[in-house]
């Protein structure tokens, strides 16, 4: 019914989209929301905006989701291209922000570095639909070096945050384009035994004292611990049951800083307790299951290393998000997706499910169509 | 890779998959890790965490509960607190005053240079103010006090002006009389760490004073009150947001006094110009009516904090006015404590009222050249205890001591409340010394000598005691035995039921023995009031009949030779004594006078300030100074009473010009 009232080329375009995942992102969207009304003292502006925020990202769901693999892996060595040379230039002429030289300035200031998010893992997942799989150990280091050399561009900025996440969704295609276990095994390993040894060794001690603050940012509580401070206790007062919502005290009280952005899940933690908390997790979970199904139904390999990719860098987020927020892990500023205010996180995220969407097989009407 | 084989493309896509699994393993871990953790702090550390967040939004904002009043019997106001503006600066806050681009301690004279135009500042304070601001940057310090209505409406005009400069409203106590009783009132001062360490720190949060001396300190407890608060929840900048509950403090109790300040203002003003002390005490109940140290001093210097000058001022006064010398001095009784000595040898048998001995004008052991002198070289001839109180003959009394032996004498003394604390409610009572054997072998190390005994019958030697036990002692001779402890305080109004409960006195074992004794005694005493008696000029005219007893308690000992008050330094004369009640038949109030180094003797200048004294109270007789209850005429009429005292100065030293000629003929020892 509703097809007959839609001109049939947006009736064909809605096909694309998956029903399931966005059914479920927008209850995620929704209780985002409303833990955004609470957590910004009820500032009905801040919703709006990030409604809007919200509304363009499903304009990009369902225009990304048009796109074909084929399509995507023709422009990942351009965008990745783009955006090194961007990084460069962000190094030379960049826009400096409390001591961080992050954005260029055309018209308006642009993050270089978030376009890497996108652009590092298309680039691996090119490189390797071309190569033979499992992958010989050569592709592994040039996959390395592609991944390294927009990491190290943005560490320098210097992004820790963001240089990881850039560098993990990298990672996440080799893995997933089948990386021997060995390999993997032997990685870690080396990790495992070289970090300690850097530490010791390899490092000035005012780089230890910011390592020590990292791990334990409870040792500085004037500076970072004050944060996951603040939010142990608006997680822990929250109780089984929590407070109720738009009743935080630790948070309408001002205590939380950064709570409508990377501490929200402390705001949702003390307003809907643990049992808000399984209601979250669920759905985090089965949005990442959904990508993960939508990636194995992949057109082809690129299609299948990318949407697997994109879906493990999801997680990737909320596990760094709230790792940070629950004082399980350092203090690095990653947003919790689709539910922290904020319009570029959003937006990119929702773009990116369009593209998971996108790279699903097609049926077979619509590849006769085209 | 469409051109891949398709078996390739399906074990790549088994590989794809099996990864996937692995991924997605690895994922349902790590949730439930963070699942964990979140249980971790909500469910097994929620009650930790839940007490941190109280802790955090919830505040307690003491509210310090106003301090009582403290009235003497008849209600006249004695401490009062009133509320008052007083200007305080913060230092870390006044900022770059003198404009050198940095702001330093430079910057607080800028600041009184200018505040100073507008609202005038006291020297005095200014100092004070210098020596704290330098310590303290970030607590408020105060410049000045007492801000007329006037100057805190200048003040609300210029604030803008001044930062760093804060108005604050201030209960804070005064002294409406000044000087008078300082030593009973005592006063409060800023509270320091180590009154911290005696009271309950929680119900001290929002004070600022507290009790130091006198009745202020040893009634803190009462006078103090309970705290209240407000519960308020406050935001992360600790900005108000709500008040969660509230408790209203509860006041401190009014105390009522047992002194009549009137009896009060009249000892003290008959000490004017010397130094001494006069106590003053009801013998039926015990209850202190007058205490008076001279000189005194004015208590109000202390409240916030005493300037160095001025407490040199008052240190280096070799009058001493901040010793408490009704409490804290000890003096030889002297011939005071002869009624006490009677009673003991007759409760002990030692003499009878009948039996006599015969004075050649000293006392000598048997086989000792040694001779204990009698004030009266010529001798008394044959006398019995009664005529030796009258005329203070002290060969009877190296008698009595000596044959009662060291032993009994010392203890029965003690049942008159020598030695001993008498238990007063003020702090820093003296105990004063009751020789003993065991006394004199622990702090001289030297055995007790029959010679020592002689001497302490007439009140000297080691004998020391303290004005207040004196006249404690003398409320028992008026009871006839019954001992009851003095006290201060009377009665108490509490800030909640409005009754006054008045605090029943506290017996001790009384000195029982037979009443003809007491009666011998204190007939004895009354005649030291009459013609042939030490105090017969003090005693004329008496429209009552008094008891008493004086006394001259040696400073210095003159070996063999004369004593000459006018030759000798006023430091080393002796003190005159008076102890006495009235009226004899049905004692009312019993005194105990002491003048130091008095140019005349106990007869001449102690005991007409004891009639004084007795006069005023029994009498009604205080002069048109006389102060009433309410607290503004009080505090008016105590302003008077300055000026009367002024003007009634000359009185006394023309007195004690005329008694001059008399004194230099007395001899030494242990006379009147």
């Amino acid at each position: 019914m509703i097809n007959s009232l839609l001109p049939r080329g947006l009736v064909l375009a809605l096909q694309r989209v998956d029903a399931v995942l966005l059914a479920v992102l927008s209850l995620l969207v929704f209780l985002g929301l409303a833990t955004l009304y609470s957590a910004s003292d009820a500032n009905l502006e801040q919703v709006q905006r990030q409604i809007v925020h919200f509304s363009i990202g499903l304009v990009l769901i369902i225009i990304f989701s048009q796109i074909s693999s084929k399509t995507l892996r023709q422009w990942s060595v351009w965008l990745y291209g783009i955006g090194v040379v961007l990084l460069i230039l962000v190094l030379l002429v960049g826009v400096t922000k409390k001591g961080a030289t992050r954005w260029l300035y055309i018209g308006m200031d642009i993050q270089p570095s978030e376009i890497m998010k996108l652009a590092v893992p298309m680039m691996v997942a090119y490189y390797f639909s071309e190569k033979p799989l499992p992958p010989r150990f050569i592709d592994i280091v040039i996959a390395l070096v592609l991944v390294l050399v927009p990491m190290l561009l943005v560490m320098k900025q210097p992004d820790l945050g963001t240089s990881l996440l850039i560098a993990t969704s990298g990672f996440f295609v080799i893995y997933l384009a089948g990386m021997s276990w060995w390999l993997i095994g032997g990685a870690v390993l080396f990790v495992g035994v070289a970090s300690p040894l850097m530490y010791f060794f390899g490092m000035h001690e005012y780089q230890r004292k910011r390592i020590e603050t990292l791990l334990d940012p409870e040792s500085d509580l004037l500076g970072t611990g004050y944060h996951i401070y603040q939010s142990k206790i608006a997680i822990g007062s929250g109780g089984i049951d929590g407070k109720g919502w738009m009743r935080g005290d630790q948070a309408h009280l001002d205590f939380l800083p950064e709570r409508h952005t990377d501490f929200i899940f402390a705001v949702f933690g003390e307003e809907f307790g643990f049992v808000g908390n399984i209601v979250l997790m669920g759905l985090y979970l089965f949005i990442i299951w959904r990508g993960l199904y939508l990636a194995s139904k992949g057109e082809d390999t690129y299609a299948r290393h990318l949407g697997g990719s994109l879906s493990v860098s999801f997680f990737f987020y909320l596990f760094v998000n709230t790792g940070m927020v629950s004082g399980l892990l350092p203090v690095v500023g990653v947003p919790l997706p689709l539910v922290s205010y904020g319009g570029t996180s959003v937006v990119t995220l929702m773009m990116t499910f369009g593209i998971i969407m996108g790279m699903r097989k097609r049926k077979r009407i619509y590849q006769r169509d085209s | 890779m469409s051109d891949r084989p398709i078996k390739l493309e399906r074990d790549e896509q088994h590989m794809f998959n099996v990864r996937v699994v692995v991924a997605g393993i690895i994922i349902l871990f790590a949730l439930l890790a963070i699942l964990g953790r979140v249980y971790q702090l909500q469910v097994s550390q929620h009650e930790k965490y839940a007490e941190l967040s109280r802790q955090h939004y919830q505040k307690r904002i003491p509210i310090p509960p106003n301090r009582g009043q403290i009235y003497d019997r008849n209600g006249v106001l004695l401490a009062d607190s009133h509320t008052q503006y007083v200007l305080e600066v913060v230092r870390d806050n006044i900022g770059d005053e003198n404009g050198d681009g940095k702001s330093s301690l430079a910057d607080v004279d800028g600041l009184l240079d200018r505040l100073g135009k507008i609202i005038p500042l006291i020297d005095k304070d200014v100092r004070l103010f210098k020596t704290q601001v330098r310590r303290f940057k970030y607590q408020p310090i105060p410049i000045r006090g007492d801000l007329t209505e006037e100057e805190v409406a200048t003040f609300a005009v210029n604030r803008p002006r001044f930062p760093g400069v804060t108005m604050e409203v201030r209960m804070e106590r005064y002294y409406p009389l000044m000087e008078t009783a300082s030593h009973v009132i005592g006063y409060v001062g800023r509270i320091d760490a180590r009154d911290l360490e005696r009271v309950n720190k929680d119900e001290y949060i929002g004070t600022t004073h507290i009790g130091k001396s006198g009745i202020e300190a040893f009634h803190e407890a009462r006078l103090h009150g309970k705290a209240g608060y407000h519960e308020i929840e406050v935001d992360a900048h600790g900005k108000k947001q709500s008040v969660l509950s509230e408790q209203e403090p509860i006041g401190g109790e009014e105390l009522f006094l047992g002194l009549d300040i009137n009896l009060q203002i009249t000892a003290e003003q008959s000490l004017k110009g010397e130094r001494g002390a006069i106590v003053a005490m009801d013998p039926t109940n015990g209850e202190v009516l007058a205490l008076a140290s001279v000189p005194t001093f004015d208590p109000n210097l202390f409240i916030n904090g005493i300037t160095q000058k001025d407490y040199t001022t008052l240190r280096e006064d070799p009058s001493r006015p901040l010793f408490n010398r009704a409490l804290q001095g000890t003096y030889p009784p002297g011939s005071t404590i002869k009624p006490m000595v009677g009673v003991a040898g007759l409760a002990e048998g030692v003499v009878t009222p009948g039996s006599r001995v015969y004075d050649p004008g000293f006392f000598r052991l048997s086989g000792q050249k040694h001779v204990f002198r009698c004030w009266n070289k010529r001798g008394h001839g044959s006398v019995d205890l009664k005529y030796s109180i009258q005329q203070s003959c002290d060969t009877y009394f190296y008698d009595l001591a000596y044959r009662m032996g060291v032993d009994r004498f010392s203890g029965f003394m003690r049942r008159f409340g020598f030695g001993d604390k008498t238990g007063i409610d003020l702090p820093g009572e003296a105990s004063g010394l009751m020789p003993s054997k065991e006394w004199k072998e622990k702090r001289h190390k030297r055995s007790w000598f029959p010679g020592d005994t002689v001497n302490i019958g007439i009140g000297q030697g080691y004998w020391l005691a303290t004005p207040l036990q004196l006249a404690h002692a003398v409320s028992i001779m008026a009871n006839r035995g019954v001992r009851l402890k003095p006290h201060v305080l009377r009665g108490v109004r509490t800030a909640r039921n409005e009754e006054e409960s008045v605090l029943k006195p506290e017996p001790f074992p009384s000195i029982d023995t037979q009443d003809r004794f007491w009666n011998l005694t204190i007939q004895g005493m009354e005649n030291v009031m009459r013609p042939g008696g030490t105090a017969k000029a003090a005693g004329a005219g008496a429209a009552y009949r008094i008891a008493g007893k004086t006394g001259t308690a040696q400073v210095f000992g003159l070996a063999g030779g004369k004593y000459n008050a006018g030759r000798i330094a006023k430091r080393l004369r002796d003190h005159a004594l008076f102890v006495g009640f009235a009226p004899a038949d049905d004692p009312k109030i019993a005194v105990a006078v002491i003048v130091e180094n008095s140019s005349g003797s106990g007869g001449h200048t102690a005991a007409p300030i004891g009639r004084k004294v007795m006069d005023a109270y029994l009498l009604k007789q205080y002069g048109d100074h006389a102060l009433k209850p309410e607290g503004a005429v009080a505090q008016q009429e105590a302003e008077q009473a300055a000026a009367a005292a002024v003007a009634a100065d000359k009185k006394p030293e023309a007195a004690a010009e005329k008694t001059k000629q008399t004194k230099g003929k007395k001899a030494r020892k242990g006379h009147d």
